[in-house]
C-alpha cells in the first residue's frame, strides 16, 4: 500500500514537503480525490448524524462492497458496482423505513443480504485478494486521474442536490411531523437523501474503504454537532474536520509505511474523544459552580 | 381584525366519519368552529383525537361526510394552519438552538439555501415569534437542554410564524407540572383572544381547559360530539366519555373541578 517514496524525507517546511509529494501523480490524485471526498462527506455526514442514520450509512457502505465485488467479477470499474448497489439499497431502505423510528430493522435486513452477496462474489472471483482488501480498507494511493474526474462529478452533483434540498432536509430531519403537515414529502425527501448518501458513500469508499467509512461520513459530523448550535455552522465545521484529517492522514502516510486510512480514522477518533472529554469536564465544572449541593 | 371576522366559520364538519382502512374510529361528527374560539378535544387514548387533526391538516381523508376548513376541502400545507404535533421527547444530545427550529417555520419548505439578507430576515421573524410566547431567552439554548414546558413554547412559536388563523395543538399539556400547565394554557388562551386565532387543543384532562375553553369536542361510543363546557361537565356525560365513574364538584366561587379522570388515565 504505502511506500517510502519520499526523496528528501520530512522537513519542517510543509510547503516544500507538499511540493515534493505532488511530484508524484498518485499523491496528487490522492489529495484531489481526498479533498472532494472530505467536503462531500462533511456535508452529507452532517445530515446523517442529524437524521440518526449512521447505521444506514454503515449498511450502504457494506452494500457497496457487494457491488464493487460484482463489478470486479464482471471486469467493470468497481465504482460502477458501488454506485449501482448503494443506490439500489438506499432506495430500498428509504421506501421500507419511511419513518425514522422504524428504520433500524429494515436497514439490518438489507445489510445482511448484501453482505451475503458480497461474500459470494468475492468467492467467485479468481483473482487476488488484494482487490477485496482495498475495497474494505480503501486505497487512496491507487486512484487514477479518471477516478478523480468521476469523484469530482459525483461530488458536484451531491453538493448541488444538498444545496437545493437544504432547508427541506433540515425540516424533515428536525421536525418530521410538522414538515409533513406543511406539505414536504417525507418519502420523497427520504429517498433523495438516501440516494445522495449512496453517492457520497461510493466515492468515500475509495479513500477509507468500506469498513472505515464512519471516519469520514459520521465522526467529523459528530464532532461538529457537539461544537455548534446552528446547522450551517455545523456543516462548515464538519467539512473542516474531514478535510483536516484527510490531508494530515495523507501527509503522514507519505513518510510512514502504514495505511492512510489508519491515520485518518485514528486522528478523527482522537478529536471526537477530545471534544467529548473537554465538554464533559466543562459540564462538571459548571455544575459545581451552579449547584454545589447536588451530587 | 374587524368585528365581522370574529364570527367567521373556520371549520365545519357535516356527519364526518374517520378511520383507517375503511374501519371507522369515530362517526357522525357535526360541528362548527369559529374564528377566535378555543376548543378542547377531550377523551382517553385511542378514540381518534389526533385523527381529527390529521383530517383538518389534509393528511387523511374522511371516510364519509363533508369537512371544510376555511370554506374548502382540507389541503396539505395550508399556511393558514399552525400545527404542534404530539412530540416524542427530544434527544438530550440535540445541540441545535431553539431559534433554528422556529426558523424552520419561516423557511422550512423553501428550496435552496438562505443567502445573507434573507438569513437575517428569517432569524428576525423567528425571534418575533418567540417573543410572542415570552420565549426570547430560549432562542440560543440547545433544544436538548429545554424542559417540557419550554419546548412547548418553542413549538408554539414555530406554529405562530406566518400568523395562522387556526392552531392545532396535540397534547401540549402532556408531561407538564401544574404550574407550567397553567402558564401554557394561559399563553394559549391569550393567543386565541388577542390574535383571534381558532385553536383546537387535544388534552387528556379536562380540568386545565375548564376556565378557558369555549367548546369541547368529545367522543362517546364512537360518536364525536361538540358541546359547551356546561353541557359536558356533568357527571353523567363524563362517566360515559371515560367509561369510569367521574364526579363534578362546584365550589362556592363557581369554580368547577372534575374528579376521576386522572385515575382513568393512569390505569389505561
Amino acid at each position: 500500500m504505502t511506500n517510502m517514496l519520499a526523496t528528501g524525507g520530512f522537513s519542517i517546511n510543509v510547503f516544500t514537503d507538499l511540493a515534493g509529494m505532488w511530484q508524484y501523480a498518485f499523491m496528487q490524485h490522492a489529495f484531489e480525490a481526498g479533498t472532494i471526498v472530505a467536503i462531500v462527506s462533511g456535508v452529507v455526514g452532517y445530515f446523517v448524524v442529524l437524521r440518526r442514520l449512521s447505521f444506514a450509512a454503515h449498511a450502504l457502505s457494506h452494500t457497496g462492497f457487494a457491488g464493487a465485488a460484482a463489478a470486479i467479477l464482471l471486469g467493470l470499474n468497481p465504482l460502477i458496482g458501488l454506485l449501482a448497489f448503494t443506490g439500489g439499497s438506499g432506495l430500498t431502505i428509504a421506501v421500507l423505513g419511511r419513518r425514522t423510528a422504524a428504520r433500524d430493522v429494515q436497514v439490518g435486513t438489507v445489510l445482511a443480504f448484501m453482505l451475503g452477496l458480497g461474500v459470494l462474489f468475492i468467492s467467485l472471483y479468481k483473482g487476488y485478494a488484494t482487490e477485496a482488501y482495498s475495497l474494505l480498507f480503501g486505497e487512496i494511493l491507487g486512484i487514477s486521474s479518471g477516478d478523480v474526474y468521476v469523484t469530482l462529478l459525483a461530488g458536484v452533483v451531491t453538493l448541488a442536490a444538498v444545496a437545493l434540498l437544504y432547508r427541506r432536509l433540515l425540516f424533515t430531519s428536525l421536525d418530521e411531523d410538522v414538515a409533513e403537515a406543511k406539505g414536504v414529502s417525507i418519502l420523497g425527501t427520504g429517498i433523495t437523501f438516501m440516494l445522495l448518501l449512496a453517492l457520497a458513500t461510493s466515492i468515500a469508499v475509495q479513500v477509507v474503504g468500506v469498513l472505515l467509512i464512519f471516519a469520514l461520513l459520521v465522526t467529523p459530523a459528530a464532532v461538529a454537532e457537539r461544537l455548534t448550535r446552528r446547522p450551517a455552522e455545523g456543516m462548515a465545521v464538519s467539512v473542516l474536520v474531514a478535510l483536516m484529517v484527510t490531508w494530515s492522514g495523507l501527509f503522514i502516510a507519505y513518510y510512514l509505511p502504514y495505511p492512510v486510512s489508519f491515520f485518518i480514522t485514528s486522528m478523527v477518533f482522537m478529536l471526537y474523544i477530545l471534544v467529548r472529554g473537554v465538554q464533559a469536564w466543562r459540564a462538571r465544572q459548571s455544575n459545581r459552580t451552579v449547584a454545589p449541593t447536588q451530587s | 381584525m374587524t368585528a365581522s371576522t370574529t364570527s367567521k366559520v373556520i371549520i365545519s364538519a357535516q356527519d364526518v366519519s374517520a378511520g383507517y382502512g375503511g374501519k371507522a374510529v369515530w362517526q357522525h361528527a357535526t360541528f362548527t368552529i369559529n374564528a377566535g374560539e378555543l376548543v378542547g378535544v377531550l377523551g382517553p387514548n385511542g378514540v381518534g383525537k389526533s385523527t381529527l387533526l390529521r383530517l383538518i391538516l389534509g393528511l387523511n381523508k374522511p371516510l364519509a361526510g363533508t369537512l371544510e376548513v376555511f370554506g374548502a376541502a382540507p389541503r396539505r400545507g395550508n399556511p393558514r394552519i399552525g400545527f404542534v404535533p404530539q412530540r416524542r421527547p427530544i434527544d438530550a444530545e440535540m445541540n441545535i438552538e431553539a431559534l433554528e427550529l422556529v426558523r424552520l417555520g419561516v423557511n422550512g419548505i423553501k428550496w435552496g439555501m438562505s443567502i445573507m439578507g434573507s438569513l437575517r430576515a428569517e432569524r428576525a421573524e423567528a425571534m418575533a415569534a418567540l417573543r410572542q410566547v415570552d420565549g426570547e431567552m430560549l432562542a440560543y439554548r440547545p433544544l436538548g437542554e429545554l424542559s417540557g414546558g419550554e419546548l412547548q413554547r418553542v413549538f408554539l412559536a414555530q406554529a405562530l410564524v406566518g400568523n395562522p388563523e387556526l392552531l392545532l395543538l396535540d397534547e401540549p399539556l402532556a408531561n407538564l407540572d401544574i404550574r407550567r400547565e397553567r402558564e401554557l394554557i394561559q399563553l394559549i388562551y391569550d393567543v386565541a383572544r388577542t390574535r383571534n386565532v381558532a385553536i383546537l387543543l387535544i388534552a387528556h384532562d379536562l380540568n386545565p381547559l375548564l376556565p378557558v375553553a369555549d367548546k369541547i369536542i368529545y367522543t362517546v361510543n364512537g360518536k364525536m360530539t361538540m358541546g359547551s363546557v356546561d353541557q359536558i361537565v356533568t357527571a353523567k356525560t363524563l362517566s360515559a366519555l371515560y367509561g369510569a365513574p367521574i364526579e363534578v364538584l362546584h365550589d362556592s366561587q363557581g369554580r368547577i373541578a372534575v374528579l376521576g379522570i386522572e385515575e382513568v388515565m393512569h390505569h389505561d
